[in-house]
This record gives structure tokens, sequence and C-alpha cells, in this order.
């Protein structure tokens, strides 16, 4: 059976009526005898058969419009040799211009691209390197695009902190009193007391200072993995600062003259390991103690600090809270530094910033470039209690206990 | 075939231009015109060749073709499109001297183009001078554009356009001849033939000896004549007009003419054409010519010449002058008039 | 409002611009007793009579030229010309003549004149009945160039091509001509030149064209939507002058942005569109710009595979999209 449909007449005509139909079904018909009469607005025409056969259905009625291509009779060849030679199927529509690839594919490949759209909202909302390496790209190659910030700043903006980051809360920032340019600023209390210990710190303390650089990635990964259930069991994040103090500790248990105090009498070395962890809080900075931090495990410490940084925010610190430390870690890093020079806490000997955990290419082993996960581990000690080599073995230790990660690591 | 205007005799008594419908003044007139135009012209020469301006283009040699037949018109009501070397019709359309000398240094205040055009490109609105560009023979269409326009909107002005028989050659002249004779528009198809497009020679243009030949062939009449009689190419001229203000549609006119100088200031005639050639041509100037028949006719007098002469000269020094000093446009003036209308986007 | 197609709301719009205003007229070849070959002056001829509907000679330099001539003589003409790929013998009078009227006189002159031309593919009608002209006049400084792609645009903007005071180049689409139907708002609709719209909302990527590959567009932005990408499609509507606001306007907005047109790719419409992107919204592009054209080839061959094979269309705009928008 072969199909008539409506031909097309003449340019831009898209529908016909069927005129007058020269052949009833049942007869037989020639090949490009006349058929049927189609009426257009701008041609009125004859259409012959497209073959020889006998008609056997007519599918549109006469005065009936419809568009080009539709089927309008049926016709039983009766002659298959000669058949009307089918239209070769049409080809795929093949790629209209193939765009240069020069312009495509470029913009996949390292994250670390940015389009300027993306910078702008970066520059925008603030966005940290550190949350810029956590954010995933859903581009060609990973790509960060236009929408996997906005989504990410939606995200961010949600209170509740959903994301275990080592990330300052809104309110602290918003907390600092806005200072108006052409006025004075009233010295609190804490301010009189940080102003003092800091000038205290640098008047009697020689500072020295070095910086170890990590390789976090391994521990970027544990923590990916690990957050969410971690934080089902505990009900609280765990963030990336009980694992850094652990590796502190162990740091401390092996070069145990940072764990100190300078005395005219000598270094007395102290029995028990207490971190303190500095807090931002509202006017300043406020350093609780967690102590004998060298008997607990990571799970115990991110426990202990979590509870130590929500009291100190409510204001709700006792004494013991925040005398007796030994050692301090700062951590710097949730706004983004890099490298920072802390100020020692007397009588400590040492203290320990942690700076933001950035996306980096480096030489991996066979000189091969990798991106990792990269933060500085920056040392300010007293030198008049230890050199240099114990701060840098110090380092080392700190640095390949967290760089050795894995989930062969203990959480509890 | 093209009919050859006949010496325009006098009749009865009355001198040659009388028995034409001209009084003495509007002879007087032509002739002034045709002075104006051959002074403002020779100082123009002066000037480029003081290496003061960059281009002159030439109607010397032709100013009886152009004002004979201009005379034809009426100024401000009838159209004229003229080419660029109709400085003869232009002046007697009413363009000035000061503008043609504003015109020949590019100042901004040039009324054709604001200082944008070369000299000879012709333009006015007010004056009924259709602008002109560089291609030839576009002004054919042109007229027949305006033409069309009167007869719809049913006004009997008419439509001279000028042209070199050079331009004849070009598809834009067939096709305003047949739109023009379709539709028995008021144009009247003035062709000055002076034998030169610059170099190339009319036998080389084409293979016949009269352009008005052509006439018959899209269906209407064509005239020869003798560009440099200039009563006979007002004579002509003013049959073709009324002609069209009858709404019997078009009719060429050929006047043959000479081109004194070089096609124009960047060109170098000897190199085609002969000496001798120009000087026979000299001796058939045309404002001689002119001049001669009106002192024979007693309507030029010493007098009167030298009142002519006089009035030519002061214009002449005073459109130079004026023009000398006058400003040339600013950068600011570059990207003015781009649109009539300038959408911001 | 009513629903028209294009070629009747083109007709439309001559026929109310003639009887409002006794000085315009159309003049063409077939324009005048057949009503011209697509029909768009069908009537006009026995409603206004010869002088203002006139079948001209098979001359183009003669349609154009004796328009200017009419232009400068208090009428407003529209000229016809039967297809744009026969508009090349007018080119002297169009780019010489009427787009240079107004600079060459400093404003003393201005040429109140409409050229219109039936342009673009999709109908068969091989090398010398598909052409793209838009790019070449969108060129030349002192042309207007509009390219509506909707009845209610093609109305519009022929209203407003025919009272403006300069020379407008309107390009209608033939194959849109009984293809695209639309409302048609009632009454004096006038479309401005050198207003672009935008002919539907959206938030993820930005889809430029105008003439059949607007209607191509839109449907290619309904599948977009079925698979959660927000496309918003600009109608350009007038080439010259470009409407550069609303062209910078929706690419800060989406950061994303595809320009559709079958004419040939180099030196194309898309390039000046690009062009305008990267000097004013560099900074907020997420992508690279990206063009669908068709091909540097002479024109569209007449047999289907290398007509399919050269226009744009749907299915190619939308792969072009998605890449786009998964950038």
């Amino acid at each position: 059976m072969a199909s008539v449909k409506m031909p097309q007449l003449g340019e831009s005509i898209t529908e016909g009526t069927i005129g007058k139909w020269l052949k009833q079904p049942g007869d037989q018909v020639k090949k490009y005898e006349g058929l049927v009469e189609i009426i257009t607005d701008k041609v009125n025409a004859e259409v012959p058969a497209p073959l020889a056969g006998i008609l056997k259905e007519i599918k549109v009625k006469e005065g009936t419009t419809v568009t080009v291509g539709t089927e309008i009779a049926v016709i039983e060849e009766s002659m298959p040799a000669t058949a009307a030679p089918t239209r070769p199927a049409p080809t795929a529509t093949t790629e209209a211009v193939p765009s240069t690839p020069v312009g495509e594919g470029q913009g996949g490949g390292a994250t670390t691209r940015l389009s300027p759209a993306v910078r702008a909202l970066i520059e925008e909302h603030r966005i940290t390197d550190a949350e810029l390496s956590r954010i995933e790209g859903s581009g060609i190659g990973g790509r960060i695009s236009k929408k996997d910030v906005e989504d990410f700043v939606a995200k961010r903006a949600q209170p509740a902190t959903a994301n275990g980051e080592q990330r300052q809360t809104a309110a602290s920032l918003a907390a600092t009193p806005a200072a108006t340019p052409g006025t004075t600023i009233p010295l609190s209390p804490m301010r009189r007391a940080i102003a003092t210990n800091m000038l205290k710190s640098k008047q009697t303390i020689p500072h020295a200072w070095t910086v170890a650089e990590v390789d976090m990635t391994n521990v970027v990964r544990f923590r990916q993995k690990a957050k969410d259930s971690f934080k089902l069991r505990e009900g609280i994040d765990l963030t990336f600062v009980p694992i850094i103090v652990k590796a502190v500790v162990e740091g401390l248990k092996a070069v145990p003259v940072l764990n100190a105090s300078w005395s005219e009498q000598g270094v007395v070395l102290h029995q028990d390991i207490n971190i303190g962890v500095a807090v931002s809080v509202d006017d300043g900075l406020i350093v609780p103690v967690v102590h004998q931090a060298d008997r607990m495990s990571i799970s115990g410490l991110a426990k202990a600090i979590d509870d130590l940084a929500k009291r100190a925010r409510a204001g709700k610190l006792g004494i013991p809270d925040v005398q007796g430390g030994t050692f301090t870690v700062n951590n710097p890093g949730t706004f983004g530094t890099i490298l920072s020079y802390s100020i020692i806490a007397p009588p400590q000997a040492g203290i320990l910033a942690m700076d933001a955990i950035v996306k980096r290419p480096v030489v991996v082993e066979g000189d091969a470039i990798a991106v990792r996960s990269m933060m500085n581990l920056c040392l300010s000690f007293d030198h008049r209690v230890l050199d240099g080599v114990s701060a840098a073995r110090f380092l080392q230790g700190v640095r390949r206990w967290l760089e050795g990660f894995s989930e062969q690591v203990p959480l509890y | 075939m093209a009919l050859k205007a006949a010496q325009v005799e006098a009749k009865g008594g009355q001198s040659r231009h009388q028995s034409l419908g001209l009084s003495d003044e509007q002879a007087l007139r032509i002739y002034e015109v045709m002075r104006l135009a051959r002074a403002v012209d020779e100082r123009m020469w002066l000037i480029n060749r003081q290496g003061r301006a960059p281009f002159v283009i030439s109607c010397q040699g032709q100013e009886g073709a152009q004002v004979g037949t201009a005379a034809a018109l009426r100024p401000g009501y009838d159209w004229v499109a003229p080419y660029y070397r109709d400085a003869g019709v232009v002046l007697w359309f009413g363009m000035t001297a000061r503008d043609q000398m504003l015109s020949f240094f590019a100042r901004r205040e040039d009324p054709n183009s604001g200082g944008r055009q070369m000299p000879g490109h012709f333009g006015s609105r007010k004056l009924h001078i259709v602008t002109g560009g560089s291609p030839v023979a576009t002004q054919l269409l042109h007229a027949a554009g305006v033409a069309l326009a009167s007869k719809q909107r049913k006004e009997d002005a008419v439509t001279a356009v000028y042209f070199g028989e050079g331009s004849t050659s070009q598809g834009d002249t067939h096709e305003a001849m047949n739109f023009a004779a379709i539709h028995k528009l008021a144009v009247v198809f003035i062709c000055e033939n002076n034998g030169y497009a610059i170099s190339v020679p009319q036998s080389r243009q084409m293979a016949i000896a009269n352009v008005a030949d052509r006439a018959v062939g899209y269906g209407f009449p064509g005239v020869v004549v003798d560009g440099n009689d200039v009563l006979a190419c007002y004579e002509v001229a003013r049959q073709a007009v009324q002609r069209a203000r009858r709404g019997e549609g078009p009719t060429l006119i050929e006047v043959k003419t000479y081109r004194f100088t070089a096609h124009s200031s960047d060109d170098d005639d000897k190199r085609y054409r002969k000496a001798e050639e120009v000087a026979i041509w000299r001796q058939k100037d045309p404002i001689q010519r002119y001049a001669g028949y009106l002192r024979d006719a007693g309507t030029l007098t010493d007098q009167r010449e030298a009142e002519i002469t006089h009035r030519v000269t002061v214009q002449v020094d005073e459109a130079t002058e004026y023009a000398e000093q006058a400003p040339d446009p600013t950068p600011d003036d570059l990207a003015t008039f781009v649109y009539k209308q300038e959408i911001r986007g | 409002m009513a629903v028209k197609t294009v070629i009747e709301a083109i007709r439309e719009g001559m026929d109310e611009e003639m009887a409002r205003d006794e000085s315009v007229f159309l003049i063409g070849e077939d324009v005048g007793n057949r009503g011209g070959v697509f029909l768009a002056s069908d009537g006009l001829y026995k409603k206004y009579g010869e002088l203002r509907v006139i079948d001209s000679p098979l001359a183009e330099s003669c349609i154009i030229g004796v328009a200017i001539g009419a232009a400068v003589n208090g009428m407003r003409p529209i000229a016809e010309i039967q297809f744009a790929d026969f508009i090349a013998p007018a080119m002297n009078q169009i780019i010489q003549e009427a787009a240079r009227f107004s600079y060459r006189t400093a404003g003393d002159f201005n040429l109140p004149m409409v050229i219109r031309a039936p342009w673009g593919g999709g109908v068969h009608g091989a090398l010398y009945h598909s052409q793209s002209i838009e790019a070449t006049f969108g060129h030349i400084p002192g042309l207007k160039v509009v390219a509506p792609g909707t009845p209610a645009d093609a109305k519009g903007l022929l209203k407003a091509a025919v009272r403006d005071p300069d020379p407008v180049l309107y390009l209608e689409h033939k194959r849109t001509y009984r293809l695209v139907k639309g409302d048609v708002p009632t009454g004096d609709h006038v479309v401005p030149i050198g207003k672009a719209d935008v002919k539907r909302e959206g938030k993820d990527l930005t889809m430029i064209a105008y003439g059949l590959m607007l209607t191509y567009c839109l449907e290619a932005a309904e599948k977009l939507a079925a698979e959660g990408v927000s496309a918003e499609v600009l109608d350009l509507r007038t080439i010259k002058p470009i409407d550069q606001a609303a062209i910078v306007a929706t690419a800060r907005k989406t950061g994303k942005v595809l320009v559709v047109h079958e004419d040939n790719r180099f030196a194309g419409i898309a390039a000046e569109v690009m062009a305008i992107i990267m000097e004013n919204a560099f900074d907020a592009l997420d992508a690279p710009v990206m063009r669908l054209t068709g091909p540097d080839v002479p024109a569209m061959p007449f047999n289907h595979v290398l007509e399919d094979a050269f226009m744009p269309n749907v299915e190619k705009i939308l792969a072009k999209a998605k890449e786009l928008a998964a950038y």
C-alpha cells in the first residue's frame, strides 16, 4: 500500500483543501494521472497520482483542509517493480555548524577556573577560599557554575549549622561593634584584659615563628565521609578543630618542651596537656581550656570543644574553664587566612594557628602534580624555652600525624 | 530619429531672444549667470593650482548648455537633478558664488553637505536641487521618482535631470528612461555630450552618433541641439518643459558641447586629446558667442557689460574671502545626521 | 485582539498606512493586479488605484531609485523587492544613495521610505529564494533594518517603518508568512523600531533570535523547561539600530547566551551581538557566548537533505542550548 500525502504546492504554503477527488475507491489509477484537485490560497492544482495502482481509500473528504504532509489517500500498488521510489529516510539531523571547539571545553578542567559571573558572586557574598574549595562544581569538568555558587549561598544563609565546616557564625561577625569613622569606641573589660595580656606577652616573651605546610587531603576526605554519621550519633558537628587538637596532642607528647613554661629556675615541663582553644566572642577573644586533652579521643575532644565554645559565646564559662592551659590552638583559617602569627599566652611556650584549608596543585610522589587540600600550621614559640629544631620537630610530628590520617584512626 | 533644433531666427523685428519670450532682462540674466559660473570656476582653478584647495571639477565650456536649458525651468517650483559639472544649472536655480566657494573649501557652512562631499556634489531641498553622490546616473532614477510624485500629487512641476554621455552607459539610465516613458512622467532628460567621459571618447562609449537617437526606443522624442548656442538650448528645453507640463511625458535633449578643462584637477587631458582640438572649441566659447549676439541685438551695452563684470568680480572676490575664513567642521560634526531620527539602543 | 498570520498582518499594516496617509504608496513587481506573488498586497490595487499601487518593470535599481526620488518629493514609498535574493542590482541605489542622503547633505534631505523584502529559507527556495541579507545591510550606517517574527510585530513594525523619516529595510521571513499565527492588537498598533522584546522570561540561559528562528527558539525553550532548564528568549525584532540595552540586560541576568540565526556564520549578526555582550557584560558571563548559525556556504540548496543540513531547527537549537546549560 502506498500513502498519498497532501503536497506542498508553493513556497510558504502550510495547508491545503481537498477540492475534488478525480478518482473513487476501486478505480484504476495510472502513474501521473490526475488524482485529486487541491485548493490553497496561492495556487489551485490538479495533483497527479504518484504511482500506478488501485485507489484503495480516500482519507480526507472534499472540502476538508489539512496540513501539508497529512495522508489523504491510499493506493494499492499494482506493479511493485515500478513502485514509486521512496524518498530516502531523512538523515538524522546533522550538527548545525560545529562551533569551534576552542570556545568550549576550556571552561572545564581545574575547578579553580572561575567565570566572571562566579567571581562576582564570590566577592559579593564574601565566600572564602576554604568555602569555595568545598563547593561541588556541576559544570563541565567539575566547573563551578553560577548556579552552584547561588545554591551554596542559599544553603549557607540557613541559620542551623548544617555543615561541620570550621566557620565563624554570621552572628559573631555581625556582633563586632559597628565602627563608625570619626567616633571613639570605649574600652570594654575584655578588651582591656586582652590588651594587657598581649602587651605583656610581647614584652616578655621573645617570639619566634615557623610554618609547616600540611597535606590535609586525607583528613578532608575522611571528614566528608564521616561527618554525617557523626552528627547523627553525637548530635554535634565534626569540625577540623578536634582533629587538629588531637594531632597537636600527639605532637606535644613527642616534643614535650613545647608543653612547658619559662622560669628563671628552669624550663617547667607540665604533666598534663591542657589545650586552650581560642573562641571568638562578641567583643573579643576568649580561650577556654580542654583539660587533659591527651586523655581524650577525637570524639571526646569534639564534644569538649563544642561545649566550651557554646558556653563561651553564651558567656557562661567558669574560672577553671579558662585557667591552666599549657598550649593553645588558634583557628584563624575560618576567615580564609593562610598564614597567621599568633601571640603566645603567657606562661605558655607556644601557640599553634591552623589556617585555611585551600586546594592547591602540589608535587606528589613520582613528580606528578595533583590537587591537594593544603593547610599551613603556624607555630609561634618562646625562643627562651626552645629552639627552631624542636619547633620544627613538633610541627613535623603534627604534620605526619595529619597526613597519615585514615579510617584506621579511631574516632573514639 | 532625433530632431535637430533649427536655428532660432529673429522674427518680425524682434530679437531672437524676444521671439522666444525672453525679456532683455531675462536674456541678460542668463548671460550674467554664465559669466558668474565661469568666473567662480576660474578662481577655483587658481586656488587649486596654488595648493590651497584639493579639488576642482569644471563647468567651463558648458555654461551655455547649462544655463540655457535651466532657464526654461521655474527655480523653487520645478526640480533639478544635476551632475557634478552643473555649476551653471545650480547657480541659475539659486545657489550663490559664496555657496560654491564654501563647498570648494569644504567648510562647515557649505549648504550642499556641510563639507562632507567633494565640490560638485550639489544638493538643496529648499532650492529643489536633488542631492547627488559620486556614482553616476543614479540621479536619472531619482528624477523619475520625483516626477512620479508630482504626478501622484497632481502637481505640474517638471523635473530636469542632467548627465554626461558617459552616464548613458549605466543601467540606471535605461531603467529611468523606460520608467518615465511608461508612466509619461514630467521629466526632461538633458544629456551634456562633451565628447569625453574623462578620457574615453564617445566612440568608445557607444556605437551611435547621437545619444538622443535612443529616445525613440523608449517611446518619447529625442532632440539634438548645439549646446553652445544658448538660445537654441533654451528653445528646446522650453518645448520639452511644456510637453512635460501637458502630461505628454519625457523628452531627451542632447546638447552637443565641449569641456575646456580636464575632467577635474586630478586629470591631465593632454594625455588623451590634442591642444588644437581644445583651441578650436574655445573659439566657439558659448559666453563669447552669446555676448556677441547680445551686443548685436543691442541688449548688451558696454556699460551693462562693465556692470556685469563688476558684479561678478565682486561676488567672486567676496565669496572667496568669506569662504577662506569660514570655519571647518569639527570632529564633533563627524557622526551627526546619519539618520534624520537617531534611535539610541 | 484577533489571530492573524504574518502575511495578513503585513497586508493589513500596508492597507491601514495607505488609508491613513495619502503619501504612502507601494511599488514593486507584481504588487498591483496580482496582489504580490505571496499575496502580500492582495486587494490594495483595487482599493487604492494604479497611482498608489504600481506594477514596476523588472528592474530592482529602478524600483529603489524611483522610490528615492518620490521620497525626495514628499511621498512615503514602500518599495517591494520580490525576494531578498534579488536585491543586488539595487545595491548602488540603497547603499550609495538611500543610506547616504541624510548624511551627505548634513540633514537637509531625508528619505522616509520602506524597502520590503521576503527573506529566509525552509521553503525549498534553493539558492536564490532563501537568502538572508540582514547582516549585509545592517552593516551600512544610514539604513534601519527590522526583522519581525510574529504577526503583531510584523504589523507594528511595518507601521513604524512607514512613519519613520529614514530608509528602513523591512525583512519579512517568507516561511513565517502562513506558518506563524498570533494575536494582533486592534487599533493603531505600532511597535517602535530599535526595541527588542523578551518573548519568554527565564533565568538559566538566554536565546537571542529573530525571524523564523524566534519561533524555533520558543519551541526549544518549551522543551528545555520540561527538562528543568529555564530559558529566556529575546526577540531582537530590530537589527539596526540594535537594542543594546536589552541584549546586555539579558546577558547579565542569565550569564549564558546563545545567539541563533540562519544566515551564514562569518560576520553574521550573532558576531555583533556577541561583541556587544563581551564589551558590556563580560563580568556577568558564566560561559562563553555561543552561536548557532547557518554554515558558510553560498546559500541553502534545493534538495531537502541539503536544506535541512543548512538550516538550524528546533532539535539543533535544543542540543546547543543544553550544551550551554551544562557548561
